[in-house]
C-alpha cells in the first residue's frame, strides 16, 4: 500500500525488454513472481515518464503494455531492496529465461 | 402442408479448419446478482472458497494442458494471487455487497481497461480476465452454474469462449465450435489450430438466436455454420469429410518425408511464416527452409518496429531454420495492408498504387532500418532478401544501392552482419514478361497478386472470383516465362503466392517448371502428398 508521506526508495535498476511480442502474459507472470520472492516493496514502471505500479501485482504489470526495445525502472524499499533489484534486472536481460 | 424448415445460413471467420456435422449445443456465461448478501464475513469466506476452487481447477488444467495454454492459465492463476486485483472486491464486500456482485463488478471495470486503447495483445487478454470472472462466479454458484454434458460429436456455440472453458471441454466428444467473438488470432484461435478443432469465430448472429439441439453443418473450410442444413448440404457435407480423413491421414505421413514427384524429381517445400508463433508447432525437418517471411507482422502492434525489434524477429526465425534458407520480404504495405503511419490514406486505387517496393523507395529512412536489420540477421544464417512489387529493373538496383550503404554503415560502426542475396518477387506481369532484365539474384513468384494483374479482377470482390482464376493460360504463360529467365541466368526460381498452398495446382505448377513452392504450414503435408501424386515434368515441355 503506498502511503501518503513520500518514500525514501533505497534502490533503484533499469534494464531493456528484448522479446519481439514484449512484456506478454508469460514474462508477467516470472516478473511479478521475481518480485514476490523478496520482502522488499518493489515499484516497476515503462519508460522514463511512466507511472510507477507495484511489481509484484500481475494485472498492473499487464497494464504497463510494455513492448519490445522498453526500458523498464524499478525501484525497492525493504531489507533486501538491493538483492530484488539486481533479481529484477537480471531477470529482464536474460529475456526473462532466469 | 407445412413448409420445410429453410436452412439458415451464418457467416463467420474460419479460426481453425474443418468440417462437422452435429447437434447444436449453446454455451451461455453466467451472470453474478443472483446471490443474496450474507454478514460481509459470510461473503468474504464464500469469495475465498471461490477462489480456492478456481484455483484448483486451474491448477489441474495446467497439469493436463500443454504448453501454449500452460502460459495462459498461469497467467490467470497469478491473477487470482494478486492483492492489488482483489483489495477492491474485499473493499466492496466489506461495505455490504454480495460476492458474487464485488467480484463481478471489480472484474468488468479491469476486463473495460483491458479492451481499452489499440493494444492489441491486451485486448486478446481481456479473454483471460472474462474467463477468471467466470470461473469464479461458477464457483460462488455452486452446482446451479455446472455446464450440461453436450452430446457427442455436438458443435459448441457461444457468444465467447474462453481459454479455460476451451481446454476444460472434451474435444474429442464435440464436432467443432462456432462463436461471434474472437478473431484469428486469439488465444482459442491458437488452441483450436493446435488440436485441430475446427473453429469459427465472429459469426454474424448470437448464440441467444441459436435453436438449441438443432442439426448444424460446421464448415470451417468454407467459413459457414449451416443450421437445420437440407439432404443436399449434409450429403455434400459427409462426402467432404470423407476426403478429408484421407488426406489427413496421408498428408500426416507425407509432412517429414522429402517430395519427391513420381518420376522421380524432388521438388523442395519451404514454409511461409506470416506469424513467428507458429513455427512451434512446426518441424524444420518438415522443410527446405522459409521461403516467405511477411514482415508486415512486426508493425501490427501500432508502432513502427525499431531496428532492434526487427533484428531480434528474423534472428529468431533464422536460428529456428537450422542453416537452411531464409526468405525475408522487406515491408509490403499498401494495396490491401494498409499500415497506419506508413501507407498513404485516400488513394483512388491502392492495388495499383504507392505499395511494396514503391513505398519503400520513398520512405528510405523507415527502409533502412529494416536493410540493416535483416544485414545483421543475414550474419547468423543464409538470409534471402525479397523486394516486393518491382516492376522495373532500377527499382532493384536503388535497393541494392541502399542495401550498400546500410552494410557500409554497419561495416563503419562494427557492427556484425553478412550481405544477404537479393532477390525479387515477381507479381507484376511486367517484371514477368522481361524477368531475365533485373538484377535479381533469385526470383520468387507472388501468385495472388500475379492473377490479379494478369486477370484485370480484383481479389477483394467475390463477383470476380471465377475470372481471378490461377490456371487462366496467360498467367501459366507468365510463370513459365520467370522460370526461363531463372534458368537462363542461372538463378532460383520459387513460387510463394497461395497457388502453392493448393494440391489442386501443384500439378501445373510443376509441369510449367517450378521446383520450389513455399506453402502455408497448415497445408505443407497436403502439398507433399500432391507432389508425389504427380508424375512429372511432362516429356512435350
Amino acid at each position: 500500500m503506498n502511503g501518503i508521506i513520500a518514500k525514501s526508495w533505497e534502490a533503484f535498476g533499469e534494464a531493456v525488454i528484448r522479446d519481439p511480442t514484449g512484456l506478454h502474459a508469460r514474462p508477467a507472470v516470472k516478473l511479478t513472481r521475481r518480485a514476490k520472492s523478496h520482502h522488499a516493496e518493489i515499484e516497476v514502471r515503462a519508460g522514463s515518464a511512466g507511472t510507477w505500479i507495484n511489481a509484484k501485482s500481475p494485472n498492473a504489470v499487464m497494464k504497463l503494455k510494455a513492448g519490445n526495445g522498453e526500458r523498464l525502472y524499478f525501484r525497492a524499499l525493504g531489507e533486501d531492496a538491493a538483492v530484488a533489484i539486481a533479481a529484477m534486472v537480471a531477470l529482464v536481460e536474460q529475456d526473462f529465461d532466469g | 402442408m407445412a413448409e420445410p424448415m429453410r436452412e439458415m445460413v451464418l457467416n463467420g471467420v474460419a479460426a481453425s479448419e474443418g468440417l462437422a456435422i452435429g447437434r447444436l449445443t449453446i454455451d451461455r456465461n453466467v451472470a453474478a446478482g443472483s446471490r443474496r448478501a450474507g454478514s460481509p464475513i459470510d461473503e468474504a469466506m464464500a469469495l475465498d472458497a471461490a477462489l480456492v476452487q478456481a484455483r484448483r481447477q486451474i491448477a489441474a488444467l495446467i497439469e493436463a494442458g500443454d504448453q501454449v495454454s500452460a502460459d495462459i492459465l498461469e497467467f490467470q492463476q497469478a491473477l487470482l494471487e494478486d492483492d492489488d486485483l482483489l483489495a477492491p472486491v474485499r473493499a466492496a464486500i466489506a461495505a455490504g455487497a454480495a460476492a458474487d456482485t464485488a467480484w463481478s463488478t471489480h472484474l468488468a471495470g479491469e476486463i473495460a481497461a483491458y479492451r481499452a486503447g489499440d493494444d492489441e495483445y491486451l485486448s486478446a487478454r481481456a479473454e483471460d480476465l472474462f474467463d477468471l470472472e467466470q470461473r469464479v462466479l461458477r464457483a460462488l454458484m455452486g452446482s446451479v452454474a455446472r455446464a450440461p454434458v453436450p452430446d457427442a460429436g455436438a458443435i459448441l456455440v457461444a457468444d465467447e469462449l474462453t481459454p479455460s472453458r476451451f481446454v476444460e471441454l472434451d474435444w474429442s466428444r464435440l464436432g467443432g465450435a462456432a462463436i461471434r467473438g474472437g478473431s484469428r488470432t486469439s488465444h482459442v484461435s491458437i488452441l483450436a489450430r493446435a488440436r485441430g478443432v475446427p473453429l469459427l469465430v465472429g459469426l454474424e448472429a448470437g448464440a441467444d438466436r441459436m435453436p438449441d439441439g438443432a442439426l448444424a453443418v460446421l464448415d470451417a473450410e468454407a467459413a459457414r455454420l449451416v443450421v437445420l442444413p437440407g439432404p443436399a448440404t449434409i450429403e455434400a457435407t459427409r462426402r467432404r469429410i470423407g476426403e478429408r480423413a484421407v488426406l489427413d491421414r496421408t498428408a500426416t505421413a507425407a509432412i517429414n518425408q522429402a517430395a519427391v514427384t513420381a518420376g522421380g524429381e524432388r521438388i523442395r517445400i519451404y514454409s511461409n511464416v506470416d506469424d513467428p508463433a507458429l513455427l512451434d508447432n512446426l518441424s524444420v525437418d518438415s522443410v527446405d527452409g522459409i521461403g516467405l517471411v511477411r514482415t508486415e507482422f512486426l508493425f501490427h502492434k501500432g508502432h513502427l518496429p525499431d531496428e532492434a525489434a526487427q533484428f531480434d524477429a528474423y534472428r529468431r526465425i533464422v536460428e529456428w531454420a537450422k542453416g537452411r534458407p531464409v526468405t525475408i520480404r522487406t515491408l509490403d504495405a499498401g494495396g490491401d495492408k494498409p499500415i497506419a503511419g506508413v501507407t498513404e490514406d485516400g488513394e483512388a486505387n491502392p492495388f495499383l498504387g504507392m505499395r511494396g517496393v514503391r513505398l519503400s523507395l520513398a520512405q528510405p529512412a523507415l527502409f533502412g532500418i529494416q536493410l540493416r536489420a535483416l544485414a545483421r540477421a543475414a550474419a547468423l544464417g543464409p538470409v534471402r532478401v525479397m523486394v516486393p512489387m518491382v516492376t522495373v529493373p532500377t527499382e532493384l538496383d536503388e535497393v541494392r544501392a541502399l542495401m550498400r550503404s546500410a552494410i557500409d554503415a554497419l561495416e563503419a560502426e562494427g557492427v556484425a552482419h553478412a550481405t544477404p542475396s537479393l532477390g525479387m518477387m515477381v507479381e507484376v506481369p511486367a517484371a514477368a514478361l522481361t524477368a531475365e532484365r533485373f538484377d535479381a539474384d533469385f526470383y520468387s513468384i507472388g501468385s495472388n497478386d500475379l492473377v490479379q494483374y494478369t486477370t484485370a479482377a480484383a481479389r477483394d470482390n467475390p463477383a470476380l472470383e471465377k475470372l481471378a482464376d490461377p490456371l487462366n493460360p496467360a498467367v501459366l504463360e507468365l510463370i513459365r516465362r520467370v522460370v526461363q529467365a531463372g534458368e537462363s541466368r542461372g538463378v532460383d526460381v520459387s513460387l510463394c503466392g497461395d497457388m502453392a498452398s493448393q494440391p489442386s495446382l501443384i500439378g501445373p505448377l510443376i509441369d510449367c517448371g517450378l521446383r520450389a513452392l513455399s506453402v502455408a504450414p497448415a497445408q505443407i503435408g497436403r502439398v507433399k502428398q500432391a507432389v508425389r501424386q504427380h508424375a512429372g515434368r511432362t516429356a512435350a515441355a
